[in-house]
């Protein structure tokens, strides 16, 4: 117990008399576990926030397609639509018993490289993400008029718009369009509150709306003194041919398999049902890939600094013959003076994880906002996982692991020292 | 190898012996050479003069009385211990509760100030920090006050101080927890003569104070008159 104190505080005063010698190599230390641990960390945020892109809907439904295409366009609004489903397929799934509600969306069109979605109040009323959190609107409130449309937080932050302003939007993607549907402008009536998803990143409007703006755009352009001026648009009544896909969600989600295997053999129409979470952990895997490579890659990284540790330890080592003989010649066991080494390469790693600790900490807080803002990334700040907590601790006993090496070295040292000479 | 005793004392009979060796013979590992040492028996409290030029094995019988190496023949009898016959922890052991060592330079871990190299041997022995009557910190004061090592040297670190310092804040270190053994390599050969002869007085005088053999290795012949007993090893053939 003596020895052990006796031993701590000679490795504490040895780091604190040798720290510029060693400062250089700590902080590379440092820095290689916070970006090991960061990564780690980010890991687990980005499949949190990527895998609560969607919750609480049962399945998707949209033209036949694969089911990573569907998820995209539908949910990511990454790619185009193959086809439309019929207004009749809509209108059937309203009245299936087994299903409690239905969001439909129709897309197509985009505001200055944002999607348009249209859809109906449905949208905002069951629409589900995270932890099961509902849709929210910061101001104003879910589009009423023909003309309204609402944003999501991205949009309304990135293009400064305010409630009432009047938007234009676009025929087909893109961010800069030549075909603008000036003829009928909306009014922001709503911005919907930060979510972190996809969400942020489209305005919605409803399905009149859609049907509306197209009106004479049946070639693809607007054939002049066929498209609607807005009062003509207001006396009209719409009812859509077609929409792009289906969010549902059903009574009981025990028969999710079931109607999904209806859907995709319907005979009226060719068409694809999707269950959102198992497409979702699909595109991890291919994704999830990558984040494999960069934490090994991360951990390499730490290895290589743990060998440079060594490698001072061992240049540090021809400086100490001295010391050594003088402990050994006080009566410090060759086993005392050895466990000196592998004490302060433990402590010295140890001191490395408490800093990248903090400086993980410091860089969540200060960029946890820009990822926000712009990745839409949220990264939360909170207590390490059980798994994260393995790596940190991993560090300090491979630090132990590799000083053995100069310890070793050491022990035989102390165990043929002579009187005041170096060992043999 | 030819050896020569001069015992100006004989050893008395009512001070048991601090050393007493018997046919001593060390070779180094890898080496064919042998060493003969001539038979030592110091009695407690005296003070032994050892000479003799380089190579004669001067500070191979220091590693050998402080239980370093081991003899490959003949016997040692520390304090009625047989030093021979312990285990090599157990001879670390003995050196920690019953040697002090001072070298000829480097004595000090360069990390540590004055005042925690002094207190070095008792955190290492439970016996050298139980023998001293005040607190360990305390002795260590008076012992580095005795060896005119101002208060402003305590706490800096060794480094700073001069090897003269040094090598009495190394006496301080030898002399804590009165062992009854004090090893001293040619400490004052780094000195010059005014800093050497307040030195050798100093430890001798402190040293006799404590009731410590003190084991004194030099090439200098002007030194011998201050112990009680010499011993001459001549150089190897």
């Amino acid at each position: 117990m003596n020895t052990l104190r006796l031993a701590l505080s000679l490795t504490a005063a040895s780091l604190w008399y040798r720290r510029r010698a060693l400062s250089l190599i700590g902080l590379t230390l440092t820095l290689s576990i916070t970006l090991m641990l960061g990564i780690q960390y980010l890991r687990t945020e980005v499949r949190q926030s990527f895998t609560s892109t969607i919750s609480g809907t049962d399945l998707i439904v949209g033209a036949r397609s694969g089911q990573l295409n569907l998820l995209l366009y539908t949910v990511f609004h990454i790619g185009d639509a193959t086809n439309n489903i019929r207004w009749s397929t809509y209108q059937a799934l309203q009245n299936d018993a087994r299903i409690d509600w239905l969001i439909p969306i129709s897309l197509g069109d985009s505001y200055r490289g944002f999607r348009v979605v249209s859809t109906n109040d449905q949208f905002l009323a069951r629409f589900r993400y995270g932890n099961d959190q509902p849709l929210s609107l910061t101001q104003g409130a879910w589009f009423n008029d023909l003309f309204d449309v609402v944003l999501g937080a991205d949009v309304a932050r990135r293009l400064g718009h305010q409630l009432d302003e009047q938007i234009v939007l676009s025929h087909g993607g893109g961010r800069t369009s030549f075909a603008n549907h000036k003829d009928l402008p909306f009014r922001v009536s709503g911005i919907l509150k930060p979510t972190g998803t996809p969400v942020d990143q489209a305005v919605y409007i409803s399905l009149d709306a859609m049907e509306a703006m197209h009106v004479g755009w049946e070639s693809g352009i607007a054939l002049p003194g066929r498209v609607l001026s807005p009062t003509q648009a207001r006396a009209r009544d719409y009812t859509p041919t077609a929409i792009t896909a289906v969010f549902l969600g059903l009574n009981q989600p025990i028969q999710t398999f079931a109607v999904q295997r209806e859907l995709n053999q319907s005979t009226q129409e060719p068409l694809s049902a999707i269950l959102p979470g198992v497409a979702l952990s699909e595109l991890w895997r291919m994704m999830g890939q990558f984040e494999q490579a960069l934490l090994g890659i991360s951990a390499f990284v730490v290895a290589i600094s743990l060998i440079g540790l060594i490698a001072v330890f061992l240049t540090l080592q021809a400086q100490r013959q001295q010391e050594i003989a003088v402990l050994r010649a006080t009566g410090a066991s060759p086993g005392l003076i050895a466990s000196l080494y592998s004490l302060e390469c433990v402590g010295l790693s140890l001191a490395s994880c408490l800093l990248a600790l903090l400086l993980g900490m410091l860089g969540i807080l200060a960029l946890g906002p820009w990822l926000l803002e712009h990745y839409s990334l949220k990264i939360r700040l909170r207590p390490l996982r059980v798994d994260e907590w393995a790596l940190l601790g991993a560090v300090p006993l491979a630090a132990l692991a590799v000083s053995l090496l100069p310890a070793f070295a050491t022990w035989r040292t102390g165990k043929q020292q002579s009187f005041q000479k170096p060992g043999l | 190898m030819n050896t020569e005793q001069e015992a100006l004392k004989m050893p008395r009979l009512d001070q048991p012996l601090a050393i007493q060796t018997c046919n001593l013979a060390f070779r180094w590992p890898g080496q064919t050479a042998v060493l003969h040492f001539p038979d030592i028996a110091l009695p407690q409290g005296q003070h032994l003069f050892l000479h003799g030029p380089s190579g004669s094995g001067k500070s191979s019988l220091l590693g050998l009385l402080a239980g370093m190496q081991r003899p490959i023949s003949g016997s040692i009898k520390l304090l009625g211990c047989h030093l021979d016959t312990l285990s090599a922890s157990a001879r670390d052991r003995f050196r920690a509760d019953h040697a002090g060592v001072i070298f000829q330079q480097f004595n000090l871990v360069p990390y540590l100030s004055a005042m925690a190299n002094t207190l070095l041997p008792c955190r290492l022995s439970r016996l050298r920090k139980e023998r001293s009557t005040t607190a360990p910190e305390q002795a260590a004061e008076t012992l580095l006050t005795h060896l005119g090592i101002t208060r402003d040297h305590w706490y800096r670190y060794v480094g700073q101080l001069s090897i003269g310092q040094q090598q009495r804040v190394a006496a301080a270190r030898a002399l804590i927890g009165a062992p009854e053994l004090i090893l001293a390599d040619e400490p004052t050969s780094a000195l010059d003569t005014d800093n050497r002869d307040r030195f050798l007085d100093l430890l001798l005088d402190l040293a006799r104070e404590r009731n410590s053999s003190v084991v004194f290795v030099s090439h200098d012949q002007a030194l011998a008159r201050h112990f009680d007993q010499r011993l001459n090893l001549e150089a190897r053939p």
